[in-house]
Formats: structure tokens, C-alpha cells, sequence
């Protein structure tokens, strides 16, 4: 690994590159559920904003709408309901945004980059082994996974302290139901993942993803696991079919109920952020991560009727595809989690719960049942 | 020896608690119009519900008194906004009743068919809006761009899309269009499509299922004894619809079935209405084919009966001709001359049996006019449905009641 400075400026591009790209894709991603439930639902969809240049309109496929919605959140009063906590109250909706984002930390995006190396084939002549590599994830910590479960949980606290500190019933209603939702769910999203821990071997999602481009996708060797932890983490993002903690219909607009433009603002960037880091969870733990079928570091390698046929590439192609196909596989896990939103119902609280600790919680544990049967007849020990 | 926890009852240790108690409305996004629900709650679960209506409360039976007989028309299409042609044809039988006059075939198919068409848009938009209380917005779009179709017919019928006003004493205000019966008939099956796809995203989801079949119970003694009627009562098992149990206009004529829940849950009253759907497009196509059976030019061809006192004369006749001047001021500014009686006359509204009592003292203005407005009574169900239940399930619940607040408070 590279150290010294070029570590800490490749650390700070890495960071900035995450949290800038993370928080504008989430108002991408407004535009994109806003398109897509469009497209759902048989009607036109944001088309009206638009910038006039030399007197032409520009629409741009209504993307200007999200930029007009957060000029418009930032322009607006920003009030503070008198009975508030005043502290809590503005501290919520950071705490409910900065850890999906913290979450990324660990998650690699692409394989290590050899700055030395960009234009050779790997592990070819020339190819100069001593230099060093920079990761494709932020933080090298060896709890890996474990600061995705502290991040992610602290995420509760956001939802229940603006419940409670906005001195609103339907606020309190809201943050209570959503407190409980994740709490309960947290204990399903972590024992769902010990199957595959037990599989990997490991807690850092680079090995993880190692492991994967080695023997088999995740989805495969883990499927009642992959299951349990997409519900979970559906669950976790509080959207519907989970999201009665906003419950629109029934408890106004629940834990956020007293919040104004640009607060609630980061409310909704939150959730949509958290859409993305589950998905990139969900792609790292049973997708394979940042792997492209059939492309191994030095290029593809297909292998049909037994005849291989390999295509050797240059090391910075292969990080480029390597890097995008994260980003197509993430893309699509946020889309099918859009078209549930606009498919489903919503549980009813205790619907939830029972969910959860009846059949969710269970299923879990005989996963990790089973799992470990089945190695100890795979390993022989 | 004695175990340790021997002291120790679990009752007692149970932190103390007293119910919250909640104003639901009468702001509140999901109430449908205005409405306050005052509810006590223990965490999630309602443990006693006070239902207050009136908040929409427009004297609308004191103003129907102040102006003459036609001009009541307007506010009935504001009663239950949803589906104004049902009232419209209310009012007016009731009038007519009590003028002992029967309008010509033509308008008596022809507002059978509209009724029929309000009533498909009530009912679309109140099984799309229950869908979406329940969190799934997709069904209720779509509902609502096959009511647009509806919508569109009843524009080019009545000039307007909700408040047409399109009923009057002794006809209607227009004649149909050529294409009319054409166009319904387009319209229906592609209707049907929609509420069908509407169907498929929700009767096969588990979670609507759950979320529907057995809750905001009403039982067939309760719902009989509040008045309830319309597809609440239906809903409980009870078989009673005005358009079959008497008959009238055209309704006799045309072969069409009631459908009867058994539960009384919202799944049962869902149920109710979407097939009501169904059998409203069979009144429909077969309105159609009764209209074409009528002879052109023929007395029943009419879409008003030819009385002077009743119906304004053309407006060519008002421009041209002194009598039809007279004529037409004499109508507008003192009214329709009705006989001295009292009356009452009810027809299947959207919600259930909507009912004029209308007196009159003779003259050109009523002495008083009473609307029995269904979903008053239903709404008089809604606390015994919701208690005991919990707090998500009220907005559904209360949604699949249809209240509509212009004919509830009036």
C-alpha cells in the first residue's frame, strides 16, 4: 500500500469524490424516483422547470426540478416549532445523514490501483510489483463490516430523536414506531450476515469481494441470507412498504412532521443516500462487488467448451470496468428498490414487528444453522 | 424456601401510564373534507374514538330554501361532489314527484346513464383513494386517469367536469351528443382494463390483504340500526339497493346484480364497490341499447317534458317572441310553481340511499328541503369500527366509508 502523502491526498480525493458524489446522486435520485413513478404511473412526470438561454427553454428531461426543489428548500423560513427541544431538534437530521454516508467508508468501490502501473497488463513483464497500490475504499479497518452494523444503527438515533424532540404527537408517534422498525431490524441485517461471514471467512468487505471473484457470487452460496438482508435493509431505509414511521396517511408525515424545507431536505437525502449505501452493501456482500464477470485483473478470461481465450487489458481498463460495474450493479438494486416503493402497500406497525422477530429473525438463525452444517461437511473438520 | 421473585406481581411492575389522547383533524391530510376524530390512545392501539363532523357545514338545506326550486340544482352537485349526477336526478325526481309529471324516455335512460357514470367515478376514486391511505399510490393514479375518461364524456355532455348541474325540473339541460352512446362504450372496456390492472396490484399483495380483511368490522344488526345503507351496508350482507329494491326511471328495465359482502371489513366494502364497477357498466351498455331503440322524433325522443310552466322555452323563442320572453322571465324569477305537499323522494347515491324531503307550501320556492345524505349515517359506524384497532387502520377505515364532506355535513 502506498504511504506518506500520496496516501493522505489519495485518501482525501477518495473522500471527497464519496461524500460529493453520494449527496448529489441523492438529488439525482429524486429526479430518477420521480421519473420512474412517473413512467409507473401512467403520467407525465417533472417537466416544467427550465432555464431560459438566449430565449430557449432547456428542461433537461425535468432534472432542473430537483435543483429548483433544493433552491426552494434553501430559500425557505426555516422554522423552529416553540415547544422544541431547540439543541435536538436541528442536531437530528445531521445524525440521520451522516452515517449512511460514514458507511461508505469501508466499502471498496473498485480493486486497488497501481499508480505505477496504469499502463500495463498485471502481472506482465514490466509490471512493477514493488510499487505500491492505492485501495478503492477509504478506510482500511480491519472491523470492517462492524462499522457498517455501528453506522447503520446509529442511524435510529436520528429518526428518534427528531420524534421526540419536536414537540408534536404525530412526531412522537413517528419516531417511536421508527425506533422500534430499526431496532428490530438491525438484529435481523446482523444475523442474516453471519452465514456469510462464515462463508468468507472474514469481516473486511474487500476479502469478502476477494473471495467472490475467487470461487462464487455471494447471491449463490448465501441465497436465504441475501433474502433476509435486502428485507432488512429495505426496512432499515424506512421506505414503503416499511415505512410507517412516516406513515403519510396516517401520522401526517410522522418523525419529520415539524420539519422545514431544507431540514426535512436532509431528512429525504438521508433515506435516499441510505438506498444507495444498501445497495452498494447488498452488491459488496452477495453481488461480487466490484467484479465484472469473466474480468480478472490482467483482462477477460471466458471460458466455453473448454477452450480459453484470454483478452489481456491494460491495468487501468480493467479498473475502470471493474469500477463501473459496481456502479451498474448499485444502480440496479436502486431501481428495484424504487419500483417496490411504487408497488406495495404499507405494513401496519405490529405487521412489521411480527414480521421481523417472527419469521425474519428465525429464518436467519436456521440460516446460520444450516450454513454451518454444510461447512462442516464442505471442510471435513 | 421461598423463591426470591415471590413478592414481585407483574402487574405492579409495569411503569405507569395514562392514554394519549389525539386530535385527528379536522386539518389533517388524510381526512377526507373535514372531519375531527378525537382519540385516546395506548401507544398504537385507539381506545376510544369521538367522531366529530360538521366542520363542512354550509346551511345548504337553508339556502336551498331562500332561491326557487331550479336553483337548488348547483348545490346538489355540491353534496357529494364525487358523483353530482346521482343528486342532480335525486332532487329532480323528488320535485317531480311532487309536480306529478314523468319526463320523456330519452332523459330518463340518459340520466340513468350518467348516474351510472358518476357512480363509477365515485367508486374509482374512492377504492384508489382507500388503496393509497394504505401507502399504494400506483392503483389510485391510475383509477383517477380512467375516471379522467369518464370525466371527458360527462364534459362533452354538460359543459363541465365535476359541477355540471346537468339535471333540471322535468328533463335534462341538454340533449346527448350524437356520438354519446358511442363514446360510453368505448370508454367502458378500457375502464375496466384499468381498474383491472388496479385489481391485480392489490387483491393478489399479501400485504393489502392483511392490512384489509378484518378490520373496521361492522356487523349486519350495527349497520342496520345506524341507518347505514349503500355499499357499507351492502357490505355487511344485507341486499339492499334502491335501484332493485324499487325501481326507478329505467333501472327496472335493465338486468344487472347487487353484489353483497359478508365480513362488513374494508376488504368486503373494497370488494363491493369494485364490483359495483362492473355492474354499473352493464347498466350502462344496455342504457346505450335502449337509447337506440328509441324512435327519432317521437314524443319519447324528448329530453324534457313540453310543459311551459316547467321548462324555459328555447332561447330563440326568449330573444324572439314576446311570450317566450314572459315566459322565461316569469320562470326564472319566480320560479318553477310547484303544488302545495310534502314528499319524499330517495334514489341510490354513491353511498347508499340518498333521500329529498322536500315541502312545499306552493309557490316557486321550497319551504323546506331535507337531504338525507348517506354517508351521515355511515359515518355514525365509523367509531365502533375503528376502536380497539390501531391508529394506521382508522385513515382506511374511515376512507372506505367514503364520507364525503359536502353531503355529510351539507
Amino acid at each position: 500500500m502506498i504511504t506518506g502523502a500520496t496516501f493522505w491526498i489519495a485518501t482525501a480525493i477518495k473522500v471527497f469524490a464519496i461524500v460529493f458524489g453520494l449527496v448529489n446522486l441523492g438529488a439525482l435520485l429524486l429526479w430518477v424516483e420521480r421519473r420512474q413513478s412517473a413512467l409507473i404511473q401512467d403520467r407525465m412526470g417533472p417537466n416544467r422547470a427550465n432555464i431560459k438561454i438566449f430565449g430557449k427553454e432547456f428542461r433537461v428531461a425535468g432534472l432542473l426540478h430537483s435543483a429548483a426543489d433544493g433552491l426552494k428548500m434553501l430559500w425557505k423560513e426555516d422554522f423552529v416549532p416553540p415547544g422544541a427541544d431547540k439543541l435536538l431538534y436541528q442536531f437530528a437530521p445531521v445524525i440521520s445523514l451522516v452515517p449512511p454516508l460514514t458507511l461508505f467508508a469501508v466499502i471498496p468501490f473498485g480493486p486497488s490501483i497501481y499508480p505505477d502501473n496504469l499502463r500495463r497488463v498485471f502481472g506482465s513483464e514490466g509490471w512493477n510489483a514493488a510499487a505500491g497500490y492505492i485501495p478503492l475504499h477509504i478506510s482500511v479497518a480491519d472491523s470492517g463490516i462492524l462499522v457498517v452494523f455501528a453506522m447503520a444503527s446509529s442511524g435510529v438515533l436520528g429518526a428518534a430523536l427528531a420524534g421526540s424532540s419536536s414537540d408534536n404527537k404525530y412526531s412522537l408517534l413517528g419516531g417511536l414506531r421508527a425506533a422500534s422498525q430499526m431496532v428490530s431490524y438491525e438484529v435481523t441485517m446482523g444475523f442474516s450476515l453471519v452465514g456469510t461471514f462464515m462463508v468468507y471467512q472474514t469481516l473486511r468487505l474487500e476479502q469478502m469481494v476477494q473471495w467472490q471473484v475467487d470461487h462464487a457470487w455471494g447471491i449463490f452460496v448465501q441465497p436465504l441470507s441475501f433474502l433476509l438482508f435486502f428485507t432488512a435493509a429495505v426496512a432499515e431505509t424506512k421506505r414503503v412498504p416499511f415505512d410507517a414511521p412516516e406513515g403519510e396517511s396516517e401520522i401526517v408525515a410522522g418523525y419529520f412532521t415539524e420539519y422545514q424545507p431544507m431540514k426535512m431536505g436532509m431528512f429525504a437525502l438521508g433515506e435516499l443516500v441510505e438506498v444507495m449505501t444498501s445497495s452498494a452493501l447488498i452488491t459488496t456482500i452477495f453481488l461480487g462487488g466490484w467484479q465484472f464477470p469473466f474480468l480478472k485483473l490482467d483482462g477477460f478470461h471466458f471460458e466455453l467448451f473448454g477452450i480459453a481465450k484470454p483478452i489481456y487489458m491494460s491495468h487501468l481498463a480493467v479498473v475502470i470496468i471493474s469500477a463501473l460495474s459496481f456502479v451498474v450493479k448499485v444502480a440496479i438494486l436502486v431501481l428495484l428498490q424504487m419500483q417496490i416503493r411504487w408497488t406495495l402497500p404499507r405494513f401496519r406497525y405490529d405487521q412489521i414487528m411480527k414480521l421481523g422477530w417472527r419469521i425474519l429473525l428465525p429464518a436467519s438463525l436456521i440460516n446460520i444453522l444450516l450454513t454451518g452444517v454444510v461447512l462442516l461437511f464442505v471442510n471435513g473438520r | 424456601m421461598e423463591s426470591i421473585d415471590q413478592e414481585l406481581d407483574e402487574s405492579e411492575l409495569e411503569l405507569p401510564a395514562e392514554p394519549m389522547t389525539l386530535n385527528m383533524g379536522p386539518s389533517h391530510p388524510a381526512m377526507h373534507g373535514t372531519i375531527r376524530m378525537v382519540l385516546k390512545l395506548d401507544g398504537e392501539t385507539v381506545k376510544a374514538c369521538d367522531v366529530q363532523p360538521g366542520y363542512l357545514h354550509r346551511a345548504q338545506e337553508k339556502m336551498g330554501e331562500r332561491g326557487t326550486w331550479q336553483q337548488f340544482f348547483p348545490y346538489t352537485d355540491r353534496l357529494n361532489y364525487v358523483s353530482p349526477m346521482l343528486n342532480n336526478v335525486g332532487y329532480a325526481l323528488a320535485v317531480e314527484k311532487l309536480l306529478g309529471i314523468t319526463v320523456p324516455r330519452r332523459a330518463q335512460i340518459l340520466r340513468v346513464i350518467h348516474g351510472e357514470l358518476a357512480r363509477i367515478s365515485d367508486h374509482l376514486t374512492c377504492n384508489g383513494a382507500m388503496a393509497m391511505e394504505l401507502g399504494a399510490f400506483t392503483p389510485f393514479l391510475w383509477f383517477i386517469k380512467a375516471r379522467e375518461w369518464l370525466w371527458e364524456i360527462i364534459e362533452t355532455q354538460t359543459g363541465a367536469r365535476m359541477t355540471h348541474s346537468y339535471g333540471r325540473i322535468g328533463g335534462l339541460a341538454a340533449r346527448d351528443t350524437e356520438d354519446f352512446g358511442a363514446r360510453c362504450l368505448e370508454v367502458m372496456p378500457k375502464m375496466l382494463a384499468v381498474a383491472t390492472e388496479g385489481e391485480s396490484l392489490l387483491l393478489k399483495n399479501r400485504i393489502f390483504l392483511d392490512r384489509t380483511q378484518g378490520v373496521g368490522i361492522l356487523s349486519k344488526k350495527r349497520a342496520v340500526s345506524m341507518g347505514a345503507s349503500g355499499p357499507v351496508l351492502r357490505s355487511t350482507g344485507v341486499d339492499y339497493d334502491v335501484r332493485k329494491d324499487k325501481p326507478y326511471l329505467t333501472y327496472g328495465e335493465v338486468d344487472f346484480d347487487v353484489p353483497v359482502g359478508e365480513d362488513g371489513d374494508n376488504y368486503d366494502r373494497y370488494m363491493c364497490r369494485l364490483e359495483e364497477i362492473r355492474q354499473s357498466v352493464r347498466i350502462v351498455e344496455q342504457s346505450i341499447a335502449l337509447l337506440n331503440k328509441i324512435e327519432k322524433g317521437s314524443p319519447e325522443d324528448e329530453v324534457s317534458v313540453k310543459d311551459p310552466r316547467v321548462v324555459l322555452p328555447p332561447k330563440e323563442d326568449v330573444y324572439n317572441t314576446i311570450e317566450g320572453t314572459i315566459n322565461h322571465f316569469k320562470l326564472i324569477m319566480e320560479g318553477v310553481q310547484i303544488p302545495a305537499g310534502e314528499v319524499y323522494q330517495y334514489t341510490e347515491g354513491g353511498n347508499g340511499e340518498l333521500g329529498f324531503m322536500i315541502v312545499s307550501r306552493g309557490g316557486g320556492n321550497p319551504w323546506r328541503i331535507r337531504v338525507r345524505a348517506p354517508s351521515f349515517f355511515s359515518l355514525s359506524a365509523v367509531s365502533e369500527m375503528i376502536i380497539g384497532g390501531m391508529i394506521a387502520d382508522i385513515v382506511p377505515t374511515f376512507g372506505s366509508i367514503n364520507m364525503i364532506g359536502g353531503e355529510c355535513d351539507r
